[in-house]
């Protein structure tokens, strides 16, 4: 654990009873309690040791890193809490560090603020910060400032985390959807689906035992390679919810292209393939946590591609299309059948289909 | 995958196709005045689509997308009652997941849901029945939907809830049977169709011997068809080598699931719950008599529709859509007034539009390529 050894101002408070109430959330020292014992215990820095209303930062040390700032902010909600593979506290994590890197930035600063209904067990939430602690740990960046409220039974489910993330991006890495450009080579890092198949499958009510576990991970050095090897890079995104499609969709639409992805060469674990298939779903609308869609330079492709092989998150990395000639905005697909379909925006949810 | 990857081989594929290219040849038809065949189950019209199967055939070939899609033909009132069930505060009401979308005249049972009824999202009749089971003091109702495909699982489940003595279930049937619904389509005068794929799973239940009255008095030929891609092709083909010889039978590709004599044991089944209403509506095509079935007086206390005398009002469909045309092969989708327009997979006016199984939903999602092409033609 990233642990800076720094003088505690104060003796650190501890809670002594086994579930969260109202009391926790109510300014007082229950709460200042349960922040000690919980969060600051596992997130322990000095930014944050000092509990101050805000985190400052040195500008001049940010400044170190590049000539940008970037700032994003993702809220988790995830059911179940504990999936295979992470957790709601791993996924908060993650996510916005993810959110960072995309758009080139190192990321450096998180905050954390937890959403806790009374009656969630203290021993869940303190396995959940470890979590969030160890993730960050992995992910290079520290969570330095935070909130706890506590809301009666019924009005949040368990416990909603929201993270916001500081980042700084180097000077000269200039991204973006728009830039895509004919010929241009889509890269993803790895397996698709994982998540989303996960998820579905942890929550257990379609009696189906999946042995998936969620991709959820920070993504921050394989993309530190990745600027690396292809410096003129076009962007990045994260296939969170919504999946590959919907990203593929955005890309096309900024950029005003045409996008054609191979089915025969994207890149899918036969779990995922037969869950979507037992369930009438679309493995590329499936959630992604450790995931990248990138757009590259056709000459600058397989340098990307051996880049992003040569690092543990991106051993199954795989050019899986191209931008192409033809209408501006569509998505298509190359079937593994040999015929071609549209790839669009989902309407609203993947809904099961009934037979 | 095993057992999968098998039926969607591209080799195998181009093989078919040259071969279907060879026989149209043959029979004579080309673009001017294309072979129309209709898939009646929207299994395969989601198949043809997500495999892009439609574009890999000659244009002298045309898929007419039918009715076979249980979700897209329920009709607004059906979906109202729904919501009336689902609105009780003691009603846990269950679905399957597609269902969940489909506009009522008031709210669809996701706008329900949102609402505060208590509408969840089941795989199986029997997890509804479960929830029964663990929920004694709450009645759980199935929103029974489907063709005879997913008849007999409903009615083994109402056979297991009297057999545990389980009172606080009950099925909202809304069950439809296939043939009478492809007898109104081929009754219909605008009808210009060569040929049918059967829908392979309803045959797995109900077998081959219900539709003999195709080729016999219809004279119009049918395979019976698996639903993976190859199965797809390679039943078009076995059509086309009926039409080129002159033959008109029902023939059976998918024998590998669907064995010529059915389903006994889910047949008995469901003779034994449900019996034939004398009319059900449709949305797109209108009352059909003997279409649908309704649970039987013996297991009246499993049949929501008499627990909790639903509205059943009829609610027109919207004057604007062209489902029953599109259906009937008579247009394209797109050739609709309001594709595209008003009827989107957002906000769907028509029937077709609802699910993804439906005809209009799949061109819009998934389509466009051949009607690109179609378009281009035309322009040139």
């Amino acid at each position: 654990m990233n642990m800076v050894s720094f003088p505690p101002r104060r003796s650190r408070g501890k809670v002594h009873v086994p579930t969260v109430t109202l009391a926790h959330g109510g300014g007082g020292k229950a709460m200042k309690d349960l922040i000690d014992d919980v969060f600051v215990a596992a997130f322990d820095n000095p930014l944050l040791a000092s509990l101050d209303d805000s985190a400052r930062m040195d500008l001049l040390d940010l400044a170190q890193y590049g000539d940008r700032l970037a700032f994003t902010t993702d809220s988790f909600v995830v059911d179940p809490l504990v999936f295979p593979g992470g957790d709601i506290g791993r996924l908060a994590v993650c996510g916005t560090v993810n959110d960072l890197a995309v758009g080139g930035a190192l990321p450096l600063y998180l905050s954390c603020a937890v959403i806790i209904e009374e009656g969630v067990s203290v021993d869940f939430l303190r396995q959940i910060a470890k979590s969030m602690a160890a993730t960050a740990q992995e992910a290079g960046v520290k969570i330095v400032t935070g909130d706890t409220k506590v809301v009666n039974k019924g009005a949040c489910d368990q416990m909603f985390i929201t993270t916001t993330g500081v980042g700084v991006v180097a000077a000269g890495v200039e991204l973006g959807a728009h830039r895509a450009r004919l010929g241009d080579a889509v890269l993803v890092n790895g397996l698709l689906g994982d998540h989303g198949a996960a998820i579905l499958g942890a929550r257990g009510d379609m009696a189906l035992q999946s042995p998936i576990e969620s991709d959820c991970a920070p993504l921050q050095g394989l993309i530190a390679s990745l600027l690396n090897a292809a410096p003129n890079i076009r962007f990045m995104r994260d296939p969170t919810r919504g999946g590959v499609a919907t990203v593929l969709n955005e890309i096309a639409e900024a950029a005003q292209v045409a996008i054609e992805i191979d089915e025969a060469v994207t890149p899918l674990r036969d779990e995922v393939r037969g869950f979507c298939e037992i369930l009438g779903l679309d493995p590329l609308y499936l959630a992604n946590e450790g995931k990248i869609v990138a757009i590259i330079p056709p000459d600058e492709a397989e340098q990307a591609l051996e880049a992003m092989r040569a690092h543990p998150l991106g051993r199954q990395a795989a050019i899986i299309g191209s931008v192409v000639a033809g209408e501006p905005g569509r998505v298509t697909m190359r079937t593994i059948f040999g015929g071609r379909r549209i790839v669009d925006m989902l309407v609203g949810e993947q809904l099961p289909r009934i037979c | 995958m095993r057992y999968v990857d098998e039926f969607r081989d591209r080799a195998k594929a181009d093989v078919l196709v040259k071969e279907i290219e060879r026989l149209l040849a043959r029979i004579g038809r080309d673009e001017s005045r294309p072979l129309q065949i209709m898939e009646v189950c929207g299994g395969h019209t989601h198949s043809i689509f997500r495999y892009g199967v439609e574009g890999m055939l000659p244009k002298s070939i045309e898929l007419v997308h039918g009715p076979g899609c249980p979700v897209c033909v329920l009709p607004m009132g059906r979906v109202d009652d729904c919501v009336a069930i689902a609105e009780r505060p003691e009603v846990i009401f269950t679905t399957f997941g597609d269902a969940m979308r489909v506009p009522g005249s008031r709210k669809s049972l996701l706008q329900a849901k949102a609402d505060g009824c208590d509408v969840r999202m089941v795989y199986s009749p029997m997890d509804a029945l479960a929830l029964a089971r663990k929920n004694p003091a709450r009645e759980v109702v199935f929103f029974g939907i489907g063709f005879e495909t997913t008849m007999p699982s409903t009615a083994l489940t109402v056979l297991q809830a009297e057999r545990e003595g389980i009172k606080n279930f009950s099925i909202f049937c809304n069950h439809i049977t296939i043939v009478p619904t492809i007898k109104a389509i081929l009754d219909s005068p605008d009808l210009r169709l060569d040929g049918f794929l059967g829908p392979g799973h309803v045959s797995m239940v109900i077998g081959d011997a219900p539709y003999e009255f195709i080729a016999r008095y219809y004279k119009k030929p049918m395979v019976i068809a698996g639903f993976e891609p190859l199965d797809i092709l390679q039943s078009i083909w076995m059509l086309l080598r009926q039409i080129d010889e002159g033959r008109c039978e029902i023939e059976n590709q998918y024998a590998r699931v669907a064995p010529a004599g059915g389903n006994a044991v889910a047949l008995q089944a469901v003779a034994q719950v449900y019996e034939l209403r004398e009319f059900f509506e449709w949305r797109g095509l209108g009352s059909i008599d003997h279409s649908g079935v309704k649970v039987r007086d013996a297991y009246a206390g499993f049949d929501a529709e008499r627990k909790y005398a639903v509205p059943n009002a009829r609610i027109a469909d919207p004057k604007a859509c062209q489902c029953g045309e599109v259906l009937k092969g008579v247009i394209k989708p797109w050739q609709c007034k309001v594709f595209g327009r008003a009827c989107t997979p957002e906000t769907p006016l028509g029937a077709l539009m609802v699910s993804s199984e439906g005809a209009c939903a799949a061109y819009y999602q998934y389509g466009g390529i051949k009607r690109d092409r179609d378009d281009e033609a035309s322009a040139a």
